[in-house]
């Protein structure tokens, strides 16, 4: 589980608007619940190849409402098994964001996102919210969680924050 | 303070004196559910918190329906996970298949969920008993696993946004159609974080089975909650499922000064049925607009149009015809006390002889899980409620999104139809 005290530096795989969670799993793949095999088929729909693709560390960007549809919490998983650490997108779906929360994905709200191109490396500092585009020298500010998000955020994830609440 | 039904509902069941919209809140759950796709997940994060007992025996549902009857091996060991699980903690409300039903019809059927109740749900179609007055909203599995263990939920407690459906509505539109004209309207983030309120004379008029497909699908607009608040048809549906608290059912209504952060109003008179094309629910157009889209599959049933309301317009369209001989016909009824009704009364008999299968109630084909996947190429039109990229087979497959009659129609002439060509 990771904290925000962290800098996260990894290549970038671009996505459009809409991404919804059977094209970031397809049902076919929920009987399985192992991350790292759910992995294997992440964004398989949109991109068949995407898995072998990735290098751990690399960054998914994408347009606007990231993640809508279904509240399978497999998709952030199938995303954090493929060896991504971040998701910045313009804007997320409801359930998706707090899937993420709960299990420690991190994720960043930008508007900017159709200035970053694939292939792009990116510095993310996820304490501060400061992404840098190395590739494109350009620097983007993400919005800052609510107080309350972050506190779960911190201890990584909803499971973790209700153990130290107890 | 004057609040809207969501706030009302949201305060109490918090132990705060007031809530406004963007504030945290730590709320008491009446009911959560999970299925067998859902479940397994939020059982292992139980786990991980180590806790000996579930937060109330009664208040947990445990619902295989999602690849029941189990479609392969894994899917039947999930049901065992959630068997076991229901066993060693003395849950009460796990259904075998013979007893099990699609989620959202089958709670609300049982009078497990009704207004005025907080209901979370590890499935995104849990807005559904917002039909029924409820706020309901779908989550994942830690947050349902959390909820085992305590009971709550963090929420933030979002903004309302109110529809207003004025003027007549027409032949063949159902509440469906009001959904999918209201999405194409806002698109699938519209509503994204804030409640929809359904109102206005259509609304009021509409049965039941009517308004279940409305808040079914307001999750397809990004929505939290999508709540009717509740009247007449829902004091007498609830009266019906022996629901006890109907005293403070019919004290539940928004303030008339309540804030909005939007309100929209439309003009049934105009509308026909409407038909989403892949690969948005957004992408709608007019039946009449679509000039002879081919169809191999037609698929009535889901959450959304699997009731019996849904059949029976089914079954009326498609009695003494047959269907079309390059079309798969499915009809799934979402509950056993549907599937049985429907024998009854004769529509098992009218699908059955028109050349349809009718088949035990699960979600099967809605998100291409089994009974029914589409191969490369090949295209369906079903009353579910979701055409993403996929969703119901191969990546190459598409799915457009109609009301029951519109599918029982376009099943007989081979290609989308409105239900008034088929005489």
């Amino acid at each position: 589980m990771r904290s925000l005290n962290m800098v996260i530096k990894g290549k970038v795989h671009k996505f459009g608007d809409n991404v919804n969670t059977d094209e970031i799993i397809a049902a076919r793949y929920l009987n399985a619940t192992d991350p790292e095999e759910l992995g294997c088929y992440c964004m398989e729909t949109l991109d068949k190849d995407f898995s072998k693709k990735v290098s751990k560390g690399d960054i998914i960007v994408a347009g606007k409402n990231f993640g809508c549809g279904s509240s399978r919490e497999h998709a952030p998983l199938a995303i954090k098994g493929a060896g991504i650490s971040c998701v910045i997108a313009q804007s997320f779906a409801r359930i998706f964001y707090r899937n993420c929360l709960n299990i420690g994905l991190p994720i960043l709200e930008i508007e900017q996102t159709d200035k970053i191109n694939t292939s792009d490396l990116l510095e993310i500092d996820l304490a501060s919210g400061k992404i840098r585009d190395l590739s494109a020298n350009e620097n983007y500010q993400a919005s800052p969680f609510p107080e309350f998000m972050r506190s779960i955020i911190d201890v990584g994830g909803l499971i973790n924050w209700l153990k130290k609440m107890v | 303070m004057s609040h809207t039904i969501a706030e009302k509902i949201l305060l109490n069941h918090t132990d705060k004196k007031d809530i406004r919209p963007g504030d945290f809140i730590w709320a008491n759950v009446d009911f959560c559910l999970g299925n067998d796709i859902t479940a397994p997940l939020a059982i292992e994060e139980f786990k991980r918190l180590g806790r000996k007992k579930v937060f109330d025996t009664d208040k947990i549902a445990l619902i295989p329906d999602h690849f029941t009857p189990a479609k392969d091996m894994r899917a039947a060991n999930a049901v065992v996970v959630l068997k076991e699980f229901a066993k060693e903690f003395k849950i009460k409300h796990y259904y075998e298949v013979g007893r099990v039903g699609i989620e959202h019809a089958l709670l609300p059927e049982l009078g497990l969920v009704g207004a005025g109740d907080l209901v979370i749900g590890a499935d995104s179609h849990t807005c559904t008993y917002g039909a029924l007055g409820a706020f309901a909203s779908g989550m994942g599995s830690t947050d349902l696993g959390a909820c085992f263990a305590t009971g709550k939920v963090w929420l933030k407690v979002p903004e309302s946004i109110k529809f207003v459906y004025n003027g007549k509505r027409n032949k063949w539109v159902g509440g469906k159609d009001l959904i999918l004209h209201t999405i194409a309207d806002i698109g699938v983030e519209g509503a994204n974080y804030a409640v929809m309120e359904f109102c206005g004379e259509v609304i009021e008029k509409l049965p039941m089975d009517d308004r279940f497909p409305i808040s079914n699908m307001a999750i397809e607009a990004g929505a939290k909650a999508g709540i009717i608040p509740p009247d007449e048809i829902t004091f007498k549906y609830l009266k019906s499922t022996n629901w006890p608290r109907l005293k403070y059912a019919k004290n539940l209504f928004s303030d008339k000064d309540a804030r909005y952060l939007k309100i929209k109003e439309y003009d049934c008179s105009k509308w026909e049925p409407a038909v989403a094309c892949p690969h948005l629910p957004s992408n709608v157009k007019p039946v009449s607009a679509l000039k002879k889209v081919r169809l191999d599959q037609v698929v009535i049933g889901s959450c959304t149009n699997g009731h019996i309301d849904d059949l029976r317009i089914a079954a009326k369209i498609i009695k003494g015809k047959y269907v079309h001989p390059g079309i798969r016909l499915i009809v799934i009824p979402a509950t056993q006390k549907i599937y049985l009704q429907a024998i009854k009364e004769g529509l098992a008999e009218i699908f059955v002889k028109a050349g349809g299968v009718f088949s035990t109630p699960t979600c099967g084909p809605c998100l291409g899980g089994h009974m029914g996947i589409l191969d490369k190429g090949e295209v369906a039109l079903a009353t579910t409620n979701r055409n993403f990229l996929g969703r119901m087979g191969h990546p190459e497959s598409f799915v457009y999104l109609s009301n029951p009659a519109v599918a029982a129609a376009s099943a007989i002439k081979g290609y989308i139809s409105h239900p008034e060509e088929v005489k």
